[in-house]
């Protein structure tokens, strides 16, 4: 479960349009919307609050429709580095689809944030279910994956730097 | 001695383009930890040549050299001339230690502008990285003044740091506009820092575009502009023709003449350094170039 979060009172029924007005659901059958609502809730969390901590298990994901939040790597002896902010639009993690299941980072919220939690397990299992699903879910993470390598590799050029 | 190299509307001090005239500095103020913004003002009060958004100056700082400099202020600001300076060397290091009062050499105003009369009744797409934000100002600054002109006006704007972000309460200011929307983003960005975190290229995921309404203008480090480009062109649609940068490449003269900042079959003084991107396809990342 994540930590610190509030979790809302809207009913299963009301989040399907939510999801499928989220940019990483758009477009997705209705049929699939159904299936993965059965693995949604609602959740809030407050400024300073961590979603998730680098290490520990991966059993969601979130769809971010409100907020900031800063993903953060940790480092001994130094302050932890912000290596990306998401916000409304995004999705914050893809590790609850690939073993070992764990966070690589941690996720701290910035600005108020409301979100959509899907439960990975859940998830995995009508995956299984239902490969068509499955392999619909893995264009839309792969696609994310890759625009967030290109940032990355752009990133570590450091192009700004003075000499660069 | 070539022949002077005119751009359209725009026509150089009367004198040889090669004589730097003399300025005073009227102004400078410090924008961050190593970039200053200089206003400079003619010696012998005859008002500031006028000058295209997009085009910059020869600066020649006594006993130290000359250097291209882009116009970062308002073209409507008659008597003055505005440039805003990242110290990276020596002669960048001898301007941004000019104090009020000091003279300097100038040149110009050179080069190519941003095409500002053709992209009417357009929507802009500003994105500038670092200290490329100066030479789009001036772009900026005629967007909101000749506002009816122009559809939206979006600005995405990355620096490395917090810290080095320039123009920062402008930026808010222009925000605030009518149809206008400004982002920034910082490539590293502390704990205490609350915007965006992320190279400037992930802004483009909040926008909402209309693709064959929308002009590009984009200045910064080069490989910035590559991947600036690529996402316009390849996830968003925008066509080559749409979309304008302005480059940067050691320069002497400044009028086409030297062949110091020869771009493929161009020199970037005179035939830019404001481009269509149409034109430097195939030549944008080429080793060697
Ligand atoms: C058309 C044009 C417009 C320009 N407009 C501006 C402007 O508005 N403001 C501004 O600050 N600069 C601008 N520049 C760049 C500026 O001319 C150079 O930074 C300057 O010539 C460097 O001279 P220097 O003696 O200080 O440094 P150099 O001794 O020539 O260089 C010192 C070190 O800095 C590196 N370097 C040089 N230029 C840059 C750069 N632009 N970015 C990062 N590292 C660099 C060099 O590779 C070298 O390692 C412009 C250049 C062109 C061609």
């Amino acid at each position: 479960m994540p930590r610190q979060f509030q979790r809302g009172t809207t009913s299963m029924n009301s989040l399907e349009p939510i999801l499928a007005k989220h940019p990483f659901f758009e477009g997705l059958d209705p049929a699939y919307l159904k299936l993965l609502v059965g693995c949604a809730s609602n959740v809030r969390f407050d400024p300073g609050a961590y979603v998730i901590r680098q290490g520990e298990g991966a059993s969601h994901f979130y769809l971010i429709r409100q907020g900031r939040i800063a993903l953060e790597t940790r480092a001994p002896q130094r302050p932890p580095i912000v290596i990306e902010t998401l916000e409304e639009g995004d999705i914050l993690g893809w590790s609850w689809l690939i073993p070992p299941y764990l966070w690589r980072f941690d996720a701290r919220i910035v600005e108020p944030t409301r979100a959509i939690a899907l439960d990975g397990k859940c998830l995995r299992m009508k995956c299984d279910e239902n490969h068509d699903l499955g392999y619909e879910l893995l264009k839309r993470f792969a696609h994310i994956v890759t625009q967030r390598l290109q940032a990355t590799r752009l990133q570590l050029l450091d192009v700004y730097a003075p000499n660069a | 001695m070539p022949p002077t190299l005119e751009q359209p509307g725009i026509s150089h001090a009367a004198s040889d383009p090669m004589r730097p005239e003399p300025y005073f500095v009227a102004s400078v103020s410090r924008e961050t930890h190593d970039t200053f913004t200089l206003s400079v003002e003619p010696a012998n009060g005859v008002p500031a040549a006028g000058f295209a958004p997009g085009q910059f100056s020869m600066l020649y700082v006594f006993g130290v050299g000359e250097l291209p400099i882009s116009i970062s202020g308002d073209p409507e600001q008659a008597g003055r001339l505005t440039y805003t300076v990242r110290s990276v060397g020596p002669a960048t290091q001898a301007l941004v230690s000019r104090v009020t009062g000091d003279w300097l050499g100038v040149r110009g105003p050179f080069g190519a502008a941003w095409p500002l009369e053709a992209v009417r009744g357009k929507d802009v797409l500003i994105i500038a990285g670092g200290i490329g934000l100066a030479p789009l100002r001036p772009a900026i600054y005629h967007i909101l003044r000749h506002r009816d002109d122009y559809v939206r006006l979006i600005v995405l704007y990355g620096a490395r740091s917090p810290g080095d972000l320039l123009y920062k309460k402008e930026l808010a200011a222009w925000g605030r506009s009518p149809d206008t929307q400004v982002l920034t983003t910082v490539d590293y960005g502390g704990v205490n820092w609350r915007g965006r975190v992320g190279v400037v290229t992930t802004l483009f995921r909040h926008l909402r575009m209309h693709p064959d309404k929308t002009v590009a203008f984009i200045c910064g480090p080069e490989i910035m502009m590559r991947y600036v480009i690529t996402e316009l062109e390849e996830n968003r649609g925008v066509l080559a023709n749409d979309i304008y940068l302005s480059m940067e490449r050691n320069m002497k003269c400044a009028v086409g003449f030297c062949g110091h900042c020869q771009y493929g079959p161009y020199f970037i003084c005179k035939d830019g350094p404001v481009f269509c991107y149409q034109k430097l396809r195939g030549l944008l990342g080429k080793h060697e170039l």
